[in-house]
């Protein structure tokens, strides 16, 4: 059987370690953390963990319509190309220091890149 | 072989499994403890389809006839609908053997429970006054040293149940309780984690609990322990956490005060500030917050940048039903 990526990466306990490295980058990064002012932690925790399980290609799926929805208010506050950039940039970097494989890396950001006009809501 | 219907999912029961076996088969996560029919931590509620007599056999006449029963002893007879019972449901009788004074504003609640309490130090309890008024309250007490259930207090201006703590609960008096809850306490498997404990005000309470379980069962790596409040009356146990500190080679107890007078001994700053003044790298720690909410929420986010996994910081904020709270500390 083929692996998914997902499979491949090493599953849920490998997207786990992922998520706090990639969410403490996100959070001390000034041209993106507003974005992600909450009160509550966990939840966003769990969405941004919701976030690398899909772009890993995990189980769970999400539509286009599901990353505009998610991501209507951010865009009315401003959400724009170079914010997407800096996540991308950040998942990218999580990626290397997990030693995951270029060619992996690859298949992920063009997941992920896939997205933009979703998730800009174009 | 019958079907458990449990919030969104049904699940299958196995034939010589309990309704907590098929449950746990399925990492659906209930509470228990014994699984002996004898702590009652994994009642349930059933709210269609017949519960075995053998189930309720302990179960007070008023939560059976709601449908509660223990799960770790029940094997279904026929499809069930079962959810986790509501907390006000489920509370015990306390008897109240000690109110004594720590500081101006702070006293210390000893309790006794009818039936024996299963609780980890640093969970909570809600206390009921008769009248339906509900508060929740952290355990400082260590269940292994410790008889009576140990809880500490902080009058708040116009607070309902701590005023009425201050003024009317005496030595003798009945309360009902309901508990232990909250995830908040030492895990003995971490022994060879360092651990950092920040609280402000009465957020020390489960903490003083969290490091006396800790020392007790024979931590390794160092423990931290920083109380914030704003005048030194506030530090309300300091003699006995300044010769816990002296016992254990691997327990320190730094007091931080952010008003104006700061006795020798004690750091002019706020808990939080102190901590990661003292301690920047916190990969590998296991984190305790308790107090505030504002401060506690505050320093979770400073934890998990200075490098403490989000899963790895156990967190109280002491949030209160009256969101009029002015700062607690
Ligand atoms: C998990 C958990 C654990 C906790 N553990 C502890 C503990 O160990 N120790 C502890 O002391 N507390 C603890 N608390 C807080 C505790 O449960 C109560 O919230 C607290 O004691 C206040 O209850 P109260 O009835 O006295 O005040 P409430 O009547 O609920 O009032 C709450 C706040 O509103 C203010 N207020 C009330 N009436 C007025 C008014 N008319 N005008 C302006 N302000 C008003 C009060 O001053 C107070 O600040 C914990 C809370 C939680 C959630
Ligand atoms: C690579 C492109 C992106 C993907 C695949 C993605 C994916 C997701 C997913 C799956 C969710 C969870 C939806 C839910 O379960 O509620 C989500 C929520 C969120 N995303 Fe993204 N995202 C991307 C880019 C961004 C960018 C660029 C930002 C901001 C800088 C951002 C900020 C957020 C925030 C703040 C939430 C939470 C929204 C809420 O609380 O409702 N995302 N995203």
């Amino acid at each position: 059987m083929v692996q998914t990526l997902f499979e491949r990466i090493g599953g849920d306990a490998a997207v786990d370690g992922a998520v706090d490295l990639f969410y403490r980058k996100v959070l001390v990064d000034d041209r993106i953390s507003h974005f992600f002012e909450t009160t509550d932690m966990d939840e966003q925790r769990a969405k941004q963990k919701a976030f690398l399980t899909w772009a890993f290609g995990g189980p769970k799926e999400y539509s286009g319509k599901d990353m505009r929805e998610a991501h209507k208010d951010l865009v009315a506050k401003g959400l724009d190309d170079s914010h997407f950039d800096a996540v991308a940039g950040h998942l990218q970097d999580t990626l290397k220091e997990l030693g995951v494989g270029e060619d992996i890396i690859g298949e992920v950001m063009s997941v992920a890149g896939s997205t933009r006009d979703d998730v800009l809501n174009r | 072989m019958a079907r458990l219907h449990f919030e969104d999912s049904a699940y299958q029961n196995r034939d010589t499994e309990t309704v907590l076996d098929t449950l746990l088969r399925h990492q659906v996560s209930v509470p228990y403890s014994c699984r002996n029919g004898v702590c009652l931590t994994c009642m349930l509620r059933c709210s269609e389809g017949p519960v075995p007599a053998a189930a309720q056999k302990d179960i007070r006449e008023t939560l059976r006839i709601q449908g509660c029963f223990l799960s770790c002893l029940c094997h279904p007879i026929a499809d069930m609908t079962i959810g986790l019972p509501d907390d006000s449901l489920v509370f015990g009788r306390a008897t109240v053997t000690a109110v004594d004074k720590l500081a101006d504003t702070i006293c210390r609640v000893r309790l006794l429970p009818a039936m024996p309490l299963y609780y980890h130090a640093g969970q909570f309890v809600n206390l009921h006054r008769s009248d339906g008024l509900v508060r929740s309250y952290s355990l400082a007490s260590l269940p292994r040293a410790d008889s009576d259930l140990e809880l500490h207090v902080k009058r708040l201006p116009g607070g309902a149940m701590s005023n009425w703590i201050f003024e009317s609960l005496v030595p003798g008096a009945a309360l009902d309780i309901d508990g232990p809850h909250g995830g908040c306490y030492y895990l003995a498997e971490e022994s060879d984690r360092p651990l950092l404990l920040i609280g402000n005000g009465t957020g020390l309470a489960p903490l003083f609990g969290i490091a006396r379980d800790a020392l007790a069962s024979d931590h390794l790596e160092p423990i931290h322990l920083y109380h914030g409040t704003r005048y030194s009356d506030g530090l309300y146990l300091d003699r006995e956490l300044r010769a816990m500190a002296t016992a254990h080679d691997n327990f320190t107890y730094v007091p931080c005060l952010s008003g104006d007078e700061v006795p020798a001994g004690c750091r002019r700053s706020r808990a939080e500030r102190a901590a990661f003044a003292d301690h920047s790298a916190l990969a590998d720690w296991r984190v305790y917050l308790c107090g505030s909410p504002a401060m506690v929420n505050k320093t979770k986010k400073l934890a998990f940048l200075a490098g403490a996994a989000l899963a790895d910081i156990c967190s109280d904020p002491f949030e209160m039903t009256d969101k009029r709270a002015v700062p607690r500390d």
